[in-house]
């Protein structure tokens, strides 16, 4: 293995090539094609005799048959250590900052940076000492990253059980100075720094064991927390057409959701959207932390013009950033948008590999590759006894917004929680445009599940009557009918709608929705007796642009009370005249 | 020079092979016919064969016809002596100026690395209102106009590029036909924008493979043309025609169709042209304005489908009129603020009423009896589409704010518009001897704004 194989292209295809070798290779494995001074990183996804076909994560213009390929025998990998946090990476972990200031405009082809600056040095203060037996995924001390303290652990790839041979004090220490030299069973000698990589396609599992996610984990959006909740180390797909919203319900759960980490995975999308989050986050506050929402951020960012196989490997990337995180206690959460250029990336590979095509001509391992992705999230027990969860979120952007394709329904397949965006509802301009009927979610939330499910029911019966309605017209509708419909169209438009555009109503903490749902709940629930139609239309619409107000005032405010009177009162006026009659 | 092959093995579609060594991916070759000399670009080596695109189209070409690999992918001259010029698909004048040779650049180049780019905030002016009101379009937006065949989309690509206040237009046209070209460069000789304007032509009747170079040309030029500084406007028309080549190209190479037969890259295909649209630091900016035709107006089709998840909005285009429901500027919220402070409101509310007109509309054709609020209704519609969504109109943002609010009055009472009172009070138009002062209030504003 100590000999460098080298090959040479023979065939070339858009960003696939195929080239002829001499020699080992391992299938993924990363090689380089030689041009000049430019290395374009490829990687290995099909073996046939002495042929190795390879996607290029760069464009391929001016590649020759002859070209050298140089072989690495390492997978795909991502760098892991301290300085990862509130970087901007590309699909394959290239920092683009520090790209752009050697760089200026344009990506260069051809460059690999550091994912970390190896210059900077971290102050470590170690955990074990020397005799003490460690195995991976073990901390053997920790610097402190941002926020966060960032542990430093026995690498993922030391299968073995070690004793600590000597560790450093206390002090300033760069991510590549030895920290630790470990004595495997054998008795060799293995040296530790605080960066090690591994490959972005295995799961990390340094993990003792899986469990079933039972926390809910808050994104102060009413309609997910209360209807549609999603635990910590769940999954949730949000498929929905152009237009629909998907990008700012993202942008939204990025900023308010309540978790240690949160990883952007920008794949294939437009980079105005994650210029947007580029340049504000680090201005923004994170409510939880007083520091900027930059500090608990990390963007892989693999837009839709950036090279197509990279877009392939962001998720994975993003994927093996969070699972590291993991590794060290925290709740994480990636959100992918969307997932469906990523499958659309694999449908591009696989259409040069002249594969036999599925359904829209998606490879065959389509769902496989979907659901090898989705089950790297999961709340897990660590070896040190403390629980990490890595929840992952992505969007869907199914053709023509049809639900019916591949992507959306290999999707539903694994996912835990299924937000999905209706044209209907953006059309009609109820943000968040969440399908209260269509979606669904396994997790438990934080309002008592039967208050919930009569809730729904309203909403269910709401709908019924208002199909009926466009029938036979309001005329022909009977007044308790009409009620129901008044009422779930009320539930919508205070509880399900939320502005997201404005400071207070876009972050509902979990303790005012469990405030204010009792509060609507009981509305819901209660019978009223009204003389006409009109009469219910004005009570509602009353109530509605009250509780609407309610919605826009911060909770600790004196006026929160004041408005919540207001309503009151106003349901008083029907209640007595409930009583008189 | 380069060696001289004059074996082609296969002529299939448009796309041709010779045995050739030392040849590099995309490189540009000249294929010589007996009648002509036209480009050809490297799309596939394998081995020792490699697979052209004849820009000219295949046919007359011979078997024995020469090719000369020209040993560099697809260029186009840059300079300012590209002002006033035009091009066809392959970058040759159409014109009847000197081809341009001197400094090359090269053309579908790398991206732009987002750390580089900068929050648009700079509107763009159109003086229509159903842009400047109700989807403003703002510098460095990519944004098609949905439309079908028939409609005036091209009308309002000129007029838009005409009162634009950009540095620079750059006009491709992909499939154009004969007439409408004639049609942009009369249209901009008029409007003495032809000076500050390039085009690259590619007509119906020319080979369907030219029109695949046009967006990568004409986006070139402008990227240069933004680095230096300036604000270049981008048409491409049609793009609909650019994705059918596309099409065409990949099922002649036997490339497994995704859906309807499109390629299964066309969404990174058609994102590679859209993404270049850019506002640079410190630099100058990229707009695209496109036109896609739907294909039976269904916007569904796999063309407008993957276009709408890669633009930022779009304007459909139907019945001579930009449509106030599913046409979007998702950039809007980036300027509208900064314009007049009654420009959100009137945006929202305008098309909050014009919904309710609608559905009366609906009401009344059904026969159903029209209460007051209803007659209220029907003639707010009428006037809206009369002086608000009728393209004729040509008057500046501040102008058509105030008509909305014109229209308003002469329609409700300000209760029933469910306005904000502090604008109400502000921008409502008073009795009739108050116009006057309004529109003095108008202008000073207007004069303040502009300093």
């Amino acid at each position: 293995m100590s000999e460098k194989i080298l090959g040479e292209i023979t065939s070339i295809n858009g960003n696939m090539i195929s080239v002829r070798f001499k020699g080992n290779i391992v299938q993924n494995e990363v090689g380089y094609v030689i041009l000049g001074d430019e290395r374009l990183k490829s990687e290995v996804i099909k073996i046939k005799d002495d042929l190795a076909f390879m996607q290029v994560y760069e464009l391929t213009k001016g590649i020759k048959i002859g070209d050298p390929v140089e072989f690495t025998h390492e997978m795909l990998s991502v760098q892991l250590g301290p300085g990862v946090l509130s970087r901007v990476y590309d699909g394959l972990q290239n920092p683009l900052n520090a790209l752009a200031e050697k760089y200026g405009f344009f990506l260069p082809r051809g460059v690999v940076l550091d994912a970390v600056d190896l210059e900077k040095r971290w102050t470590f203060s170690p955990s074990v000492k020397k005799g003490d037996v460690v195995y991976r995924g073990m901390s053997l001390g920790s610097v402190p990253e941002g926020i966060f303290d960032h542990k430093i652990m026995v690498p993922f790839n030391f299968y073995d059980e070690y004793t600590v041979e000597s560790i450093v004090q206390n002090g300033d220490y760069k991510v590549t100075d030895e920290v630790a030299v470990l004595t495997d069973s054998r008795g060799e000698k293995h040296s530790v720094i605080m960066l090690f990589e591994w490959p972005v396609k295995v799961p990390i599992d340094a993990y003792t064991q899986k469990l079933i996610p039972r926390e809910p984990m808050s994104t102060r959006v009413r309609i997910v927390d209360t209807f549609f909740p999603v635990n910590k180390g769940g999954t949730y797909c949000i498929p929905g057409p152009f237009g629909a919203g998907k990008t700012v319900l993202q942008q939204l759960t990025s900023r308010y959701a309540d978790v240690d980490i949160v990883i952007i995975a920008a794949c294939g999308e437009r980079a105005g959207e994650v210029v947007e989050t580029l340049r504000e986050f680090p201005k923004l506050e994170d409510p939880r932390t007083g520091k900027t929402l930059m500090e608990r951020t990390v963007i892989i960012c693999n837009t839709s013009s950036m090279p197509v196989a990279a877009r392939e490997a962001s998720v994975y990337t993003a994927a093996t950033i969070g699972e590291y995180y993991r590794q060290m206690g925290l709740d994480v959460l990636i959100l992918a948008d969307s997932t469906s250029r990523w499958a659309q990336a694999m449908r591009e590979v696989s259409g040069r590999l002249e594969e036999i095509p599925g359904e829209e001509a998606f490879p065959a391992y389509l769902e496989s590759r979907i659901a090898e992705f989705y089950e790297r999230a999961g709340y897990v027990e660590l070896p040190d006894g403390t629980f990490g969860s890595l929840t992952i979120g992505g969007t869907v952007s199914p053709a023509g917004g049809n639900f019916e394709e591949p992507v959306t329904q290999a999707t539903l397949k694994v996912v835990g929680a299924f937000h999905g965006l209706s044209r209907a509802r953006s059309d009609a301009r109820r943000y968040p445009a969440i399908d209260p009927l269509d979606s669904w979610s396994k997790y438990k939330g934080i309002i008592p599940a039967e208050k919930v499910e009569e809730a729904h029911d309203v909403l269910r019966r709401g709908n019924e009557v208002h199909q009926m309605m466009m029938v036979v017209g309001e005329e022909g509708t009977s007044l308790d009918d009409f009620v129901v419909y008044l009422k779930s169209e009320f539930l919508d438009s205070v509880y399900l709608q939320q502005d997201g555009f404005d400071p207070v109503d876009a972050s509902c903490s979990s303790e005012r929705q469990l405030y204010v749902f009792e509060k609507i709940h009981n509305i819901l629930m209660d019978t009223y007796t009204f003389s006409s139609k009109e009469e219910a239309r004005k009570f509602f619409n009353v109530l509605r642009q009250l509780v609407i107000d309610w919605n826009y005032i911060p909770m600790e405010k004196d006026e929160f009370k004041t408005q919540e009177k207001e309503i009151e009162n106003h349901l008083k006026k029907v209640r007595t005249k409930k009583s008189a009659a | 020079m380069k060696e001289v092959y004059n074996r082609i093995l296969s002529v299939v579609g448009n796309v041709i092979t010779v045995r050739a060594e030392g040849v590099s991916y995309e490189e540009l070759a000249e294929v010589t016919t007996s009648r002509t000399k036209t480009l050809a670009q490297v799309i596939k080596i394998d081995n020792d064969i490699v697979s052209l695109q004849v820009f000219a189209g295949s046919k007359g070409v011979s078997t024995h016809d020469e090719v000369r690999f020209l040993g560099h992918p697809m260029q186009v001259a840059y300079s300012e002596n590209l002002l006033g010029r035009i091009f066809d698909g392959s970058g040759q004048p159409r014109d009847k100026g000197p081809a341009l040779t001197e400094n090359m650049v090269e053309i579908a180049g790398p991206s732009v690395n987002p750390a580089k780019r900068i929050i648009p905030n700079r509107m763009i002016r159109t003086n229509i209102p159903m842009i400047d009101v109700f989807n403003s379009l703002v510098v460095s937006q990519k944004l098609p106009i949905f439309s079908v065949s028939g409609e005036p989309y091209n009308e309002l690509l000129a007029r838009i590029a005409l009162q634009a206040e950009v540095d620079m237009i750059i006009l491709g046209g992909i499939g154009l036909k004969f007439d409408e070209y004639m049609y942009f460069r009369d249209e901009l000789e008029k409007g003495g924008a032809l000076n500050r304007s390039v085009f690259f032509v590619h007509t119906a009747s020319d080979p369907v493979v030219e029109g695949l170079m046009v967006p990568d040309l004409s986006l070139a030029i402008a990227e240069h043309f933004a680095l230096d500084g300036k604000d270049v406007l981008v048409l491409l028309t049609d793009m609909t025609n650019f994705a059918d080549a596309l099409k065409e190209i990949a099922i002649t190479m036997e490339q497994v169709p995704s859906n309807r037969g499109y390629p299964g890259d066309l969404y990174s295909q058609l994102a590679a042209r859209y993404e270049k649209a850019v506002d640079f630091e410190d630099a100058g900016s990229i707009t695209i304005l496109a036109v896609t035709t739907m294909p039976g107006d269904d916007v569904t089709h796999p063309i407008p489908d993957n276009t709408g998840y890669i633009t930022e909005g779009q304007f459909y285009l139907r019945n001579g009129r930009i449509e106030p429901f599913g046409s979007l500027s998702r950039l809007k919220q980036q300027v509208n603020n900064k314009t007049r402070k009654d420009h959100r409101a009137i945006m929202d509310g305008m098309i909050q009423l014009y919904a309710q007109y609608l559905e009366t509309e609906e009401k009344r054709a059904m026969g159903f009896r029209m209460s007051d609020w209803d007659k209220k209704l029907l003639k707010y519609g009428k006037l809206f589409e009369a002086r608000m969504m009728n393209l004729k109109v040509n008057i500046s943002l501040e102008e058509a704010l105030d008509n909305g609010w014109a229209i308003l009055a002469e329609c409700f009472m300000p209760e029933e518009t469910a306005f904000r009172t502090d604008l109400v009070k502000e921008f409502w138009p008073k009795a009739e001897e108050k116009e006057d002062d309004q529109k003095e209030e108008d202008a000073k504003k207007e004069e303040s704004e502009e300093t």
